[in-house]
């Protein structure tokens, strides 16, 4: 790998290639001029840049890099597995530039200690720049606050239960009250603790299997509490992986009343529903359970039309032995931070949407999400997701015209099961910049 | 993505396991009923043995505790002439950490032929058939709640052996029947079967809206339910369910959708009944109709025998 050994101030010069910055609606062929790791020019050179490097980027597109809002690298809890270091090396891979990664680990990032220990070892990789969530409660338990104050110093971008339901309503407006005090983004996967306990949708598929189901209610009781709290204690809420149709109705009014939320869908969610787990297809469980078609064509409109923030990877790498077992026994959870950027140029094709509105989903939107926070940048790099002069030179370059059929165990992450494997999609990523350094390089790797 | 190709079925359509009755093209299913037919006589003779499976190994991988329909499995292999092993795995390896394809890779290494195999989760029988060597044979003696299709092949033999023709009938399928895999196999073999009107009878809680999906009517009111009836499959109540959350008591089960004489006499005046077993008296079933001239819930367990031959004797025939 090339990145240890360059300078900050090496300067860059990407030639040919189509670039496009879905925050600017900026589409248009021209070179990307790069020093001391911000882009300093786009259309034409400056005729006085004299570059240490230049990237042949004909035929290909220049992105900003992807920015994903939720991707497990298991660290703390892996590091014996060297887990950071795969799953970095597979969000470069994968075009990702910003990873921002729940705190649902081993222990949970709940003491400040462990949230710069983390960081520290992230940027020491050089790839990806990663941006925790702190757990909102103390071990994800509900009961008792985290120091949130301290936790946004040490690096946290916002506020999060991941996938443990707070059972207590009283803590939770609580937490909300306390989050809102600074600033600070609470981020809630709406799920009833009690009727969100199944391990497929509740419908037609899982009475035949005989798996238990998890009803829409689960969902949408939960988005109605929010809701209430949100109205009550102002806090700005951003939704985790909304799964139904009924949900997406509810964040929509929610939206038009003004409320200070925003959502994201995951990929997984965006392309399949629960017919495809077939015969006990274990790469099928997922959190939340895959719904039917007229959820996910619900999921597909509202991602097109704004209602829906952000698209996600949802990355959870899970070992063979926790996904080998019976559906319900099998650890829920996919890897995906290298199919990104492929599955959503292919939902950008089969929904006729223009790459530049689809691409908007996994780089600015998610981009501004983030920069709604404590010190009015979130704690996050200004210009992260967008490509602009006096930005940061975060981007990913890829051959859109590519085809490629993905294959599990020829990927970077240790996380080998995903409901793709075998897919023919389009675009490969052949370079990802971070900060103006080579962090990827398909011809290298 | 489409779901693969049904993996019970090699590419003549010729069963090599048997997982679920969900899929299983008609003639499949009169082909083991017409075999268990043959079988029904081995049992009646002095020497209750026929050779079909000699030389090989049957292995009963039971991870839920099951002592009835083990032994009519053990009964059926045996009077196939196979070796029978007993493994009551919820006591054994998997109490000492061994995961599921573990102790499946070290039986397979034993030289097992055929796995019957009865497990909590539903599912597991297809895991175990995937991994599984590929000359051994898979039968699913029940798993979670999915299926249990030799229960709904015996089932289906019960109502052939009384009523002859599936065309005309009205079944009824009474009690907890969203937690029941006899259900769901006696329901895709009814379905399967051409039997006009199946009626899923029992509280909300228990019968779901969702089962209408499945091609039963569903019914909340018992009398409504079994009304006409020629076959009344009642369900056995388990004993977890009996209080709480799905039900307030078990003697409030017995007023409301209990089978008492007097609402089978709603029924067709020659109607069966059926029940998988072990039955709670006074919960799901009167006495005095398990036990009366219209139940027939003991030759249900002859035939049991005759039909779960029939199935490892065809299954143990055909290659992948």
């Amino acid at each position: 790998m090339t990145t240890n050994t360059q300078r900050a101030g090496q300067r860059l010069l990407i030639t040919g290639g189509r670039v496009v910055d879905p925050a600017s609606a900026h589409d248009a062929p021209g070179d990307v001029a790069i020093a001391d790791g911000r882009v300093v020019a786009i259309g034409a050179r400056p005729a006085d840049f004299a570059p240490d490097r230049t990237l042949d980027a004909r035929g290909l597109v220049v992105l900003p890099g992807l920015v994903d809002l939720a991707a497990r690298l298991r660290e703390p809890g892996h590091e014996h597995e060297r887990m950071l270091e795969s799953e970095m090396a597979a969000a470069v891979a994968g075009g990702v530039t910003s990873v921002i990664c729940p705190p649902d680990t081993e222990p949970v990032l709940d003491e400040p200690g462990l949230v710069q220990m983390l960081k520290y070892r992230a940027s020491g990789l050089h790839l990806a720049r990663l941006y925790p969530l702190g757990a909102l409660t103390r071990g994800l338990a509900g009961d008792t606050l985290t120091e949130m104050a301290e936790l946004t110093e040490a690096g946290c971008v916002g506020f999060s239960q991941a996938d443990v339901a707070l059972k207590d309503t009283l803590v939770l407006h609580r937490a909300l009250q306390y989050a809102a005090t600074f600033g600070c983004t609470v981020w809630l996967r709406p799920s009833d603790a009690y009727l969100g306990g199944g391990v497929a949708a509740k419908g037609a598929l899982a009475t035949r299997m005989g798996l238990s189901g998890v009803p829409v209610l689960a969902e949408t009781i939960a988005l109605a509490t929010i809701f209430e709290l949100v109205r009550d204690t102002g806090a700005r809420v951003h939704l985790c992986r909304l799964s139904s149709a009924a949900g997406i109705e509810m964040v929509r009014r929610a939206r038009a009343e003004g409320l200070p939320v925003t959502s994201d869908v995951s990929v997984n969610h965006l392309h399949l529903t629960d017919i495809d787990i077939g015969y006990f297809n274990a790469s099928m469980r997922l959190t939340p359970p895959l719904r039917q078609q007229r959820d996910r064509d619900a999921i597909r409109a509202a991602l097109a039309d704004g209602t829906v923030d952000a698209l996600v990877s949802d990355h959870t790498p899970v070992d063979k032995d926790a996904k080998n077992l019976p559906f319900a026994e099998a650890e829920p959870g996919a890897t995906g931070l290298e199919l990104l950027l492929s599955l959503t140029l292919h939902w950008a094709a089969a929904a006729g949407l223009p790459w530049i509105q689809a691409l908007a989903a996994v780089t600015s939107a998610p981009a501004r999400i983030l920069s709604h926070g404590p010190g009015g940048d979130g704690g996050v790099v200004p210009g992260a997701g967008t490509l602009a002069v006096g930005g940061p030179a975060d981007l990913c370059v890829f051959d859109p015209e590519t085809r490629w059929t993905v294959n599990a165990a020829a990927l970077r992450s240790q996380g080998k099961h995903t409901p793709f494997s075998g897919y023919e999609l389009p675009g490969r990523v052949r370079y990802t910049l971070v900060g103006g350094s080579v962090a990827f390089d398909a011809g290298a790797a | 993505m489409l779901a693969r190709n049904n993996p019970q079925l090699n590419r003549h359509e010729e069963l090599i396991h048997l997982l679920s009755i969900e899929g299983l093209p008609q003639p499949v299913l009169h082909h083991i009923l017409d075999t268990a037919g043959t079988f029904l006589s081995v049992n009646e003779r002095e020497v209750k043995k026929v050779p079909l499976l000699r030389g090989k190994s049957v292995f009963n991988l039971f991870f839920e505790n099951s002592t009835r329909t083990r032994t009519t499995f053990e009964i059926a292999a045996k009077r196939l002439s196979a070796d029978v092993i007993n493994l009551d795995i919820a006591r054994s390896s998997t109490a000492k950490g061994e995961s599921l394809l573990d102790t499946i890779a070290n039986l397979s290494a034993m030289h097992a032929d055929m796995f019957v195999v009865r497990h909590g989760e539903s599912g597991a029988p297809y895991l175990i058939a995937q991994h599984c060597a590929p000359h051994v044979h898979v039968v699913n003696a029940g798993d979670g709640r999915h299926a249990h299709p030799t229960q709904g092949l015996l089932d289906m033999y019960t109502i052939r052996h009384y009523k002859r023709d599936f065309r005309n009938l009205v079944v009824a399928v009474v009690g907890d029947i969203v937690h029941s895999r006899v259900a769901r196999s006696d329901i895709h073999a009814l379905t399967t079967l051409g039997v006009p009107e199946i009626r899923a009878v029992g509280p909300k809680t228990l019968v779901p809206s969702d089962l209408k999906e499945m091609g039963v009517r569903v019914c909340h009111d018992m009398s409504e339910g079994i009304r006409g009836a020629d076959v009344i499959i009642m369900l056995r109540l388990q004993n977890e369910r009996m209080s709480g959350a799905m039900l307030p008591s078990a003697g409030e089960f017995f007023k409301t959708y209990g089978l008492t004489a007097e609402k089978l006499a709603l029924a067709k005046p020659d109607a069966i009944v059926m029940h998988p077993g072990p039955i709670n008296r006074g919960v799901e079933i009167d006495s005095a109709v398990a036990d009366g001239t219209q139940s027939v819930i003991l030759p249900q367990v002859t035939f049991g025998i005759a039909v779960r031959m029939a199935v490892m004797s065809i299954i143990a025939g055909n290659t992948p």
